[in-house]
Formats: structure tokens, C-alpha cells, sequence
């Protein structure tokens, strides 16, 4: 059972300015939770509490004719980060959900028909009931430094349920509504202060460095009478139709009912135009309170936990013992290398020298560096300096002497355990004792790979995802005999490159690839025994993955999947399934999936690749392995099955502290869905983990609502 | 080939505006307290720059701004910190400047020089003190020698003893001469504000509080409307037992900032600037650090002898009243009354307070407006004493007079 924290109660400050232009007096209210400004104002209930409080006596005085106008704004680079979602994940009941609906509703009503116009000044970050807050005003003006706007509450499991569901497609259409309530909260992508601008989110964006003073100069203008904000007119009912209709085809489309949240704010949002205010807002009640008690928003909110924490990775050594990194060599310059060494110049801002046999691999390793940076600085994601920074600090070479002044060197060469020790051994005539070696490796054993060196400490694992840029992950390896100095100083360079750093145990696999594959073997197992590919790729599906099964493989790539499950089976024996129709596939070079019929759509399973696995059949008769031929539940019941073991298998032998980190690792190495918990609370509420490990996995209530 | 570089001629200096924020208490409960001292300047300076549009940006060539105390959120090059946080162009460069109280008159007399001699086009030249952030003399480190050289009395750099000591040498500068010179001063700042002669200057200025929340400073929050003789009359005299220099009769600690604009006289009027006073003369002088309130009389004397006036030919006066007896020191000298009418006619600095480095610029923000209210006046002064003593003088001409000698040509300075 998670612990009820004290509410760190965001204050409702108010305090009467003068509007200039003798526009009267503005109660200006601001949001402040006394903390700094690293800790975000929330919305608890007490909060909420003090909030309506004070806006019940503003709307008295409003009525007594002593203020002419209500202004909103936020303590120091925050307006509000939306409900206290800790808290919210520690209600017991479906009364106690409905009440925080209501209670926030209640508050943010009374910004509504206040007798005096009401002004959001947003002045910094403004997320889910803090964006609401500003929504439910009459007017909105934002700061340009503003770091974020957004409504993520279907991507946590919640629908924006204080008003932002019904006020969005109100104020933007509902097209653009349907972007800033599902897409965005999607993709994880809040709305810049121009964007939301642009929108119609807020009204004014004005500069930052005298933001309320021009906020407060606009309000006097909009009181006054001379600007006057034209609100756009409701969509007609059939656009919204259709556009809601569209919406709802999308969602069966990629998320397949995996999750409530997207479905019931679609809801919403449909309901939203015809509906009035009050008939909304108690529609949202409805929706928060169900989905407050549904284990998918639990689930989440843990899951957000889990991120937003890992920057502080479980088991890391002390920082102090890391060593200063000056200069930074990488063996081989094939596509990984050269990605890593990108990233390295990017972030640790250090020499890189990239090494590799003869100057046509190196110069390509070079060129690749080269041509991303251009790319960038094309799309103005980068300046013209930092590019030549970057460019100039990447050097690439043939003579491995290069590297004798590094004191990091990444081993990113062909996956070939003979090969890499063989690299290593090398290395270690040139550099120094001190000078840490890395490893890329994704399956190999780190141990093996250290075995035979003078110096075996100082080896260890840096595992990188594809494509490296773009992958929050990295998994740090702890082999055999991994110095805390070398471990240490992989957590600092992680770090500074910007990843989750997950400490893993050089087991096999690690964690991402080892379920990853396990996968994407049990769903080829059941094709191979006789369900057709189209049942079996779209098998899946209920849990929500980023893609379907061939998809995935045609992402990594079809022959490093068949390497890595090869690899797998060798090590962790055929629990890890043979497939002598994906060899085949490998082999023929077969593309395995179709084009996705829309942007923004799954590519299917191509029918075709049926023929490498023999035909298909019906479900329940036996097939080729004996066994009866499993239909999509079936498929999904094994792998289901097979993870739990697994992951009861990892946990044993200790490849990760506990089930977060595996939770961890699955959300951010493989997309794996925050509904899902990651998979170790998925695993837990469908009752896997009890029959099959006969336990939980994590106690009742850290990622589900408790019984 | 050689090309030869152009020789620029003198050029008029014309005050094109000037702002200021509301000045604050220099306390814990000031208006200010949380608030950083380089955005008070911000403000002034985004305002200014609001109220003329017609005025681009990159044409602004330096923005010189002053601060007594050059550390802290006054510190790292205020001029051209003030030019990046007031989102400026990259291509603006600038500087601070100290001279104590008269830093932000220097950073005008010293931008105006570069001004005339063709140097800059347009400048803004300001200055703030947080008196609260930055009490006076913090963390100072005067070098020995002043003391064991006897180079200036041991408590010289106290300024309420100075003042003290003007008392002393001019007797005839009582209290009770001190006490009416500062109540006529809140009285006539009362009226002013009443009459909105103050008050279109000031820029409106955000300020939170932790324990309040966000709130707008829009007025000074210093003076004591009503003040009479009798309320000041038995104050502590805090500088010596038995003294004769109160609370009410001096300038308060002051947290504020002031920015204006500058150009030159053509470039003005190319532009489209308005030109609120044309620069005349200036100048500084030194006098004993121990009555540096005397400083003002050297420097005005010096200044109307550059300028080929008199004392009789300036129609209006803003002396900084840092101490009553300092103002009437001046005025005794040149033979004017405690009350007379042409003397800081919307009050100083013991009504609305004394941000040192700010000041100079107040002083002309009000002869400017003062100036557009009485165009039968040709010349006015700017004058405040420096700590150390100094003391600095600017004589300025208004436009509005009937026989305004002009700014456009450069040869119009010849008539000055």
C-alpha cells in the first residue's frame, strides 16, 4: 500500500493591483506552493479548497462593485502542474473519485459569469486542471518563456475532467481540440506558449521579460472596452461528427481498446457541443471517477513515477568515484558507433575519435556524423557553432594508437564475442590501466568479454537502444568483476547524455531485448505451429503496444532479431523458441510487412511470409508442434505466460534491483505502454503473475487500485 | 588608394524621455524586497522603449546604466546585462557607470558627450540602486590611507554626518530652516501627484512576495502626505546626539531605477523623436568629502560659466535633496529663497526618496515635464551633491520657449 502523503497545499494568494488607465482595481490571485522553483505548484484538495474559497469572496466583491476584474497567475515559472497526481492515485472510492471531480468543478465554476470579466495570466508552465484553471476564464494572455501548455491526462490514464474537455473544442473547434486532448498527450508533446497562441488555447502572447505588467495592461484594455477578443462559432454538429468519427477510427486503430482514458475523453468531446456547461462538467465527473478507480490510470501514474524518477537510477555507485571524461574513443564506425559518437560530442562536449579498419568504413562513420548535424542545423535544431563544434571535435582514424590518450573507449564492432575480446586485448596495450572500456553490446556476455584482460575491472556494459538520439534508455551493465569507479563513471556519462541509465547484471539479453524477443519468439512459436500470421501479429493488440509484432521486427531489423533470439536460446535455453520460418525469412531477405494503409497507422503483417510457415489453421486443432493451434487470445495468453516466467526468472537471478526497474526499462527501451505499468502491473491485475509465480509481482495498490 | 575618414562636427544633445519605476521603501517590507534590482531597470527601459515605437531598436548605439553598488543583482555589467534582459538586439552594446549618487546624471553627461561628438547616435542612460539589496557602503573596502593621511575625515563617508557638518560650518542653516525647507518638499509632491505632474513618468512594476503573491507597484511608496513641522520637529537625530539631521528632513534608504533617452539633435528629428530639453552645459566638481552636500555650488558655478549664463538666466531648478541643509546651502549661495517657486516644484528626493544612481535621471525626467508646463522658461538645472564630495551640474534648454535656439544644424551648439 502506497503511504498518504501530506498535501504540499498550493496557496491561493490575493492581492488588489490597479489596473493602469484608472481601469479600476484587478484582485490578482496567484498560485504559490512556497516552494522553489523546481518543485511545481499542484492541486490537492485542500488546495482546491483554499482556491474556491477565495474566488467565492472575489465574485462577493465583484458584486459589491469593489473590483472590476479577477486575475489568475502562478508563482514564479509555474501557473499549476494540473491535480496532485500522487494523491489522486490514493483514493479508495468511486464516491471519493467523483468528489475530486467535483471539487475541482465547484472551484473552477465560479471563474465563470463572475460579475467582472476573469484573466489567466499565464506565466509559466500550465499542465492538465493548471491549464483548466485558465481555460474556464474568460481570458487568457501567456508568457512567451512559458515552458509547456498541454493537457496530458488521457496519456495518464484521466480526461481532463475540470472543464477542458468541454472548453477546448469550445475555443479551438474540435479538430484542433482533438489534437490538444489526444494526439499531443500521445506523442508526449505539450504545446509551446506560440503554438497555443496560434491555437486559440489562450488569447495574447506576450514578452516574458514584463509579462504581468502587460498582462495587466491588456486586462485594463479588455475591461475598458478596447479589445474586444472575437471567440470563434461552434463547429457545425456534422463536422464535429465527422471529425469525432475519424477520431474514434484512429483510437481502434492504434490503441484497440487497450485503454479507457483516449475512449472516454472522445466521449467527451463528443458530447461536448450540444451539452451545457453544467451537464458537462458533471459528464467529467463521471469520466474522472471511473478512471481514477480503473488499474490503467494507476498503472500509469506509476509508471509516470517511475520516469520522472529515473533520473536517479537505483543501485548507481557514488558520483564522486566516476572519472573525469576528456576524450572519448569508439571502436568500429558503423552506424551505431557513429551515433554514439555524435551523441558523445553532442552532450559531454569531449574529443571523440572514431576507429575503424580501413579509411571507406571510417569516412562513412565520419559522413554519417557529418550529414546528421547538417540535417539538423537545416531544420534549426542546432546552430551553425555548435555544429562546427561538433564536427571539428569527431575525428576518424585507422590507427587504433588514437586512442591511447582516451579515457573512456565504447566498443561498437560486430556482434562476435571472439571479435570483441580480441578488440579488448588489443586496447589494453594501448591505453592506460585507468582508461575504462565499454561495451555496446546488446546480448553478448560483458564477463566473458573482460575475461581474459589484465585489468578485467575496468569493463562495462553501455547498452544503447536504435536509434540512439531518440532512445531514452541505456542499460548499464555490471559484469563480474566492474569496478564501482567504472560503473560510476558509465552513470555519469549516461547522464550527461541525457539517458535513463538502468543498473542491469550481465545476464543475457539484459532486460529490453531479453522480453522484447521473447515476444516476438512465442508469437512466432504459435505461427509456426500453425496460426496465421495475420491472427498472430494483431494477437497483441489488448495490451497496447507501440506496433504490432512484424512491425517491430521489421523496425529492428529481421535478421538482429533472429540473432538476438538465437543468441537468447543459446544462453537461456528454448524457452526462447526456435523458428526455422523467420530463419527463412532472414535468409530470403523477405520483407515482412505491408505499408500502413494511412500515415499514422500500424503497417500489417504482409499475408504473404503465411508460406515460410506452412498453412494456416483453424484454431484448437493440432498443430505442427503437437500442440492445439492457438487463436489471438490463445497467443496472447502464452505470451502473457512466458513474460511472467521470465521476468520471475530475471528477478531470481537478480538482472535488476526489482520489478520498477524491469517496469522501467520496458517503458523506456521498448514504448511499452504506461497503462501497462510497464508490464510487471499489467502482469499483476490480469492474475498472471499469481497463477503462474503464484505472487505478486508488486504489492496491491502500488500499481493498481487495491482490493 | 587612401580614404580619408569623416571628422564629425559637434552635435546637439536633445533629452528625448525619461521614466523611472515607483521608488520603494528599502526595507524587508519594501515594495521591492524580492525583487531583483537589474529588473527594476528592465522595466524602466522596456517602457521607454515602448513609448517610442518610431524609435528601432538596433538604432539604440549604447545603454549606459549606473550603479553605486556594482555587485550582486547590480553587478556583471549592468549596462549591457539591462540591453540583454530588456530583449534589446545582440548588436546594442553597454556599460555601467559609477558615481555614486550622480551615476545615472554621469551616465547622461557621459553618453551626451559621445553624443555631440559623434560617437552615438541615440542612447538610454539610467540607473538603479537597491538600497535594500545594497546598503550603503556594504562590503566596502576603503584603503587606509584615507584615515592615516588624514585624506578625508574618518566619518566622511557617512553622509547624514556630513550633512551634519554643513550645519555646523553654516549656523545659520538651522533645523527649524531644514524641518519647513522638508515639509514644503512632501507638500508640494502631494500636489504634484494630485495634479498628475507626477505620475506619467512612472512605469508600473510587477513584484511579488512569497507571502502575498504577485501585486503591481504603480506608486512611490515613500512619501508622508501631511507632514507638518510639528511631526518631524522632535525625531531622532540618528548621525550625533544633540544634531540637527532627522529622518524627516533627509532623503530615505530607496530602492527605484530610471531610464531615458538621449539622441542626437538631427538624428531626433529624423527619426521622429520627440525633444523634451536640449543639452546645454555640464560639468562636476570636488569640494571637501566632509560637506559633500556643498558639492552642488562648484559644479553649478562651473557648469553657467560654460554655458556664458547666470544664475539669473536658469528659470527652473531640480536639486536632489539628499539633506534638506545640503539644498539650502545652494540656495543661499546663489541668493534664492528656502521657498522658491522655481526650486523642485513637484518636490525631491525627501518626499519620494533618493535611489542614489537613479537620481540624476529623476531630476530630469521632471524639469523635461517640467519644462513643457512653462514654456516662458529658456534654461533650467539639474544639481546633486555626491558622496565623497562631489557635486554635478546639467543646464538644459526647452524647446517650448519661444526663443529656442534649435537643434537640428550643427552649428547650433555655437549659440549655447
Amino acid at each position: 500500500m502506497s503511504e498518504t502523503r501530506a498535501e504540499r497545499v498550493t496557496r491561493s494568494l490575493v492581492r488588489d493591483v490597479e489596473l493602469p488607465g484608472g481601469a479600476g482595481t484587478l484582485a490578482l490571485l496567484t498560485l504559490d506552493n512556497g516552494l522553489d522553483h523546481t518543485k511545481p505548484s499542484t492541486l490537492g484538495p485542500l488546495g482546491i479548497a483554499e482556491l474556491t474559497e477565495r474566488l467565492a469572496e472575489l465574485r462577493a466583491r465583484a458584486a459589491r462593485g469593489e473590483i472590476a476584474a479577477i486575475g489568475i497567475t502562478g508563482k514564479p515559472y509555474f501557473l499549476a502542474a494540473g491535480a496532485d497526481l500522487t494523491a489522486v492515485s490514493t483514493i479508495t472510492t468511486h464516491e471519493a473519485a467523483l468528489g475530486l471531480g467535483r471539487a475541482g468543478h465547484a472551484a473552477y465554476e465560479l471563474l465563470h459569469d463572475a460579475g467582472v470579466p476573469t484573466f489567466a495570466f499565464v506565466n509559466g508552465l500550465a499542465l492538465g486542471g493548471g491549464l483548466e484553471i485558465a481555460l474556464n476564464c474568460d481570458y487568457r494572455t501567456v508568457a512567451s518563456d512559458a515552458a509547456a501548455l498541454g493537457l496530458p491526462e488521457t496519456g495518464l490514464g484521466l480526461v481532463p475532467g475540470w472543464g477542458g474537455a468541454y472548453l477546448v473544442p469550445r475555443l479551438v473547434g474540435i479538430e484542433k481540440a482533438v489534437d490538444v486532448i489526444l494526439t499531443r498527450p500521445a506523442q508526449n508533446k505539450p504545446y509551446k506558449p506560440a503554438e497555443a497562441a496560434t491555437l486559440g488555447l489562450v488569447d495574447v502572447l506576450l514578452d516574458s521579460a514584463d509579462f504581468l505588467e502587460q498582462s495587466l495592461a491588456w486586462a485594463a484594455r479588455v475591461v475598458r472596452g478596447e479589445v474586444v477578443v472575437e471567440r470563434r462559432p461552434l463547429d457545425p454538429q456534422p463536422v464535429w461528427d465527422a471529425v469525432v468519427g475519424a477520431a474514434r477510427q484512429r483510437l481502434d486503430a492504434v490503441v484497440h481498446r487497450s485503454r479507457p482514458a483516449p475512449y472516454r475523453a472522445l466521449d467527451l468531446l463528443a458530447g461536448a457541443r450540444t451539452a451545457t456547461r453544467a451537464e458537462a462538467f458533471a459528464a467529467e465527473d463521471a469520466a474522472l471517477a471511473d478512471l481514477i478507480m480503473s488499474d490503467e490510470m494507476r498503472a500509469s501514474v506509476y509508471a509516470f513515477g517511475l520516469v520522472s524518477g529515473g533520473k536517479r537510477p537505483v543501485g548507481a555507485p557514488a558520483r564522486e568515484l566516476a572519472r573525469p571524461v576528456t576524450r572519448v574513443g569508439i571502436v568500429g564506425a558503423g552506424l551505431m558507433a557513429a551515433q554514439i559518437a555524435l551523441l558523445v560530442a553532442q552532450r559531454l562536449g569531449v574529443p571523440v575519435v572514431m576507429r575503424d579498419l580501413d579509411e571507406e568504413r571510417v569516412a562513412k562513420g565520419v559522413g554519417y556524423v557529418r550529414t546528421s548535424v547538417e540535417k539538423l542545423v537545416g531544420r534549426g535544431r542546432m546552430t551553425a557553432d555548435a555544429a562546427a563544434r561538433i564536427l571539428a571535435s569527431v575525428e576518424g582514424t585507422t590507427d587504433i594508437q588514437a586512442f591511447a590518450a582516451c579515457d573512456v573507449v565504447v566498443e561498437a564492432v560486430t556482434e562476435v564475442l571472439s571479435l570483441k575480446k580480441r578488440v579488448f586485448a588489443e586496447l589494453e596495450g594501448i591505453v592506460s590501466p585507468e582508461t575504462i572500456l565499454a561495451t555496446n553490446t546488446s546480448a553478448l556476455s560483458v564477463t566473458e568479454m573482460a575475461a581474459d584482460l589484465q585489468h578485467p575491472e575496468r569493463v562495462v556494459g553501455i547498452h544503447f537502444f536504435n536509434p540512439v538520439a531518440q532512445m531514452p534508455l541505456v542499460e548499464v551493465v555490471q559484469a563480474e568483476h566492474t569496478s564501482q569507479e567504472a560503473l560510476a563513471t558509465a552513470f555519469a556519462i549516461t547522464s550527461k547524455l541525457r539517458k535513463t541509465a538502468v543498473l542491469v547484471r550481465d545476464r543475457p539479453g539484459f532486460v529490453v531485448n531479453r522480453l522484447l524477443v521473447l515476444v516476438m519468439g512465442k508469437v512466432v512459436e504459435a505461427i509456426e505451429n500453425g496460426t496465421a500470421v495475420q491472427v498472430a501479429d494483431q494477437a497483441l493488440a489488448p495490451l497496447g503496444f507501440p506496433m504490432p509484432t512484424f512491425e517491430l521486427f521489421d523496425l529492428v531489423g529481421p535478421a538482429v532479431g533472429l540473432h538476438v533470439l538465437t543468441s537468447l536460446r543459446a544462453d537461456l535455453g528454448d524457452r526462447f523458441p526456435a523458428s526455422p520460418g523467420l530463419e527463412k525469412l532472414v535468409a530470403d531477405g523477405t520483407r515482412v510487412v505491408l505499408d500502413a494503409p494511412a500515415p499514422g497507422l500500424h503497417r500489417p503483417v504482409d499475408p504473404a511470409i503465411q508460406g515460410v510457415f506452412g498453412p494456416a489453421l483453424e484454431a484448437g486443432v493440432t498443430g505442427q508442434h503437437g500442440t492445439p493451434v492457438l487463436d489471438g487470445p490463445g497467443v496472447l495468453d502464452s505470451v502473457l505466460t512466458a513474460l511472467t516466467v521470465e521476468v520471475g526468472h530475471m528477478l531470481e537471478e537478480g538482472v535488476v534491483a526489482g520489478p520498477p526497474q524491469i517496469d522501467l526499462c520496458m517503458i523506456l527501451g521498448a514504448g511499452w505502454g504506461f497503462h501497462t505499468g510497464g508490464i510487471t502491473p499489467y502482469l499483476d491485475r490480469t492474475g498472471c503473475s499469481e497463477r503462474v509465480l503464484g505472487r505478486r509481482l508488486l504489492p496491491d495498490g502500488v500499481a493498481n487500485v487495491p482490493a | 588608394m587612401t580614404t580619408t575618414a569623416r571628422r564629425p562636427q559637434l552635435r546637439d544633445v536633445v533629452f528625448v524621455e525619461g521614466v523611472r519605476t515607483p521608488f520603494g521603501k528599502a526595507r524587508p517590507d519594501g515594495l521591492y524586497a524580492e525583487t531583483r534590482a537589474d529588473d527594476l531597470v528592465v522595466k524602466a527601459v522596456r517602457e521607454l522603449l515602448r513609448r517610442h515605437p518610431e524609435l528601432p531598436a538596433d538604432r539604440v548605439d549604447e545603454v549606459a546604466i549606473a550603479a553605486t553598488t556594482q555587485s550582486g543583482d547590480q553587478g556583471i555589467t549592468l549596462g549591457r546585462t539591462v540591453a540583454v534582459l530588456a530583449g534589446l538586439p545582440a548588436s546594442v552594446p553597454g556599460y555601467a557607470i559609477d558615481r555614486m549618487c550622480a551615476g545615472g546624471m554621469t551616465a547622461v553627461t557621459t553618453t551626451a558627450a559621445g553624443i555631440a561628438s559623434g560617437q552615438q547616435d541615440v542612447v538610454v542612460a539610467g540607473g538603479v540602486e537597491h538600497m535594500g539589496h545594497h546598503p550603503m557602503g556594504f562590503d566596502a573596502d576603503p584603503n587606509p590611507r584615507f584615515v592615516s593621511e588624514r585624506l578625508v575625515a574618518p566619518d566622511a563617508l557617512n553622509m547624514g554626518v556630513t550633512a551634519e557638518n554643513i550645519h555646523d560650518r553654516m549656523p545659520h542653516l538651522t533645523k527649524e530652516r531644514a524641518d519647513a525647507y522638508a515639509v514644503a518638499s512632501q507638500a508640494k509632491y502631494a500636489k504634484a501627484v494630485a495634479n498628475g505632474d507626477v505620475g506619467p513618468e512612472i512605469v508600473p512594476v510587477a513584484v511579488r512576495s512569497a507571502e502575498l503573491g504577485w501585486g503591481l507597484a504603480t506608486a512611490d511608496e515613500l512619501p508622508r502626505p501631511g507632514t507638518t513641522i510639528a511631526g518631524i520637529r522632535d525625531l531622532k537625530t540618528p548621525f550625533r546626539p544633540g544634531g540637527r539631521v532627522t529622518a524627516g528632513n533627509a532623503s530615505p534608504l530607496t530602492d527605484g531605477a530610471t531610464a531615458c533617452l538621449l539622441a542626437a539633435g538631427d538624428i531626433a528629428d529624423g527619426l521622429g523623436l520627440p525633444v523634451r530639453m536640449r543639452l546645454v552645459a555640464s560639468a562636476f566638481a570636488g569640494v571637501a568629502p566632509e560637506v559633500m552636500g556643498l558639492g552642488p555650488i562648484p559644479s553649478t558655478e562651473k557648469a553657467l560659466a560654460r554655458a556664458g549664463l547666470t544664475i539669473d538666466d536658469i528659470g527652473l531648478f531640480e536639486v536632489n535633496e539628499a539633506f534638506a541643509v545640503q539644498v539650502l546651502a545652494f540656495l543661499d549661495h546663489f541668493g534664492l529663497a528656502d521657498d522658491d517657486a522655481r526650486v523642485n516644484p513637484y518636490g525631491g528626493a525627501i518626499a519620494m526618496g533618493h535611489p542614489l544612481a537613479s537620481s540624476g535621471v529623476r531630476l530630469m525626467t521632471q524639469l523635461a515635464h517640467e519644462f513643457e508646463r512653462n514654456p516662458q522658461v529658456r534654461y533650467g538645472i539639474t544639481t546633486m551633491c555626491v558622496g565623497l564630495g562631489q557635486g554635478g551640474t546639467v543646464i538644459w534648454e526647452n524647446p517650448h520657449h519661444p526663443d529656442y535656439s534649435g537643434h537640428t544644424t550643427p552649428s547650433s551648439t555655437q549659440e549655447a
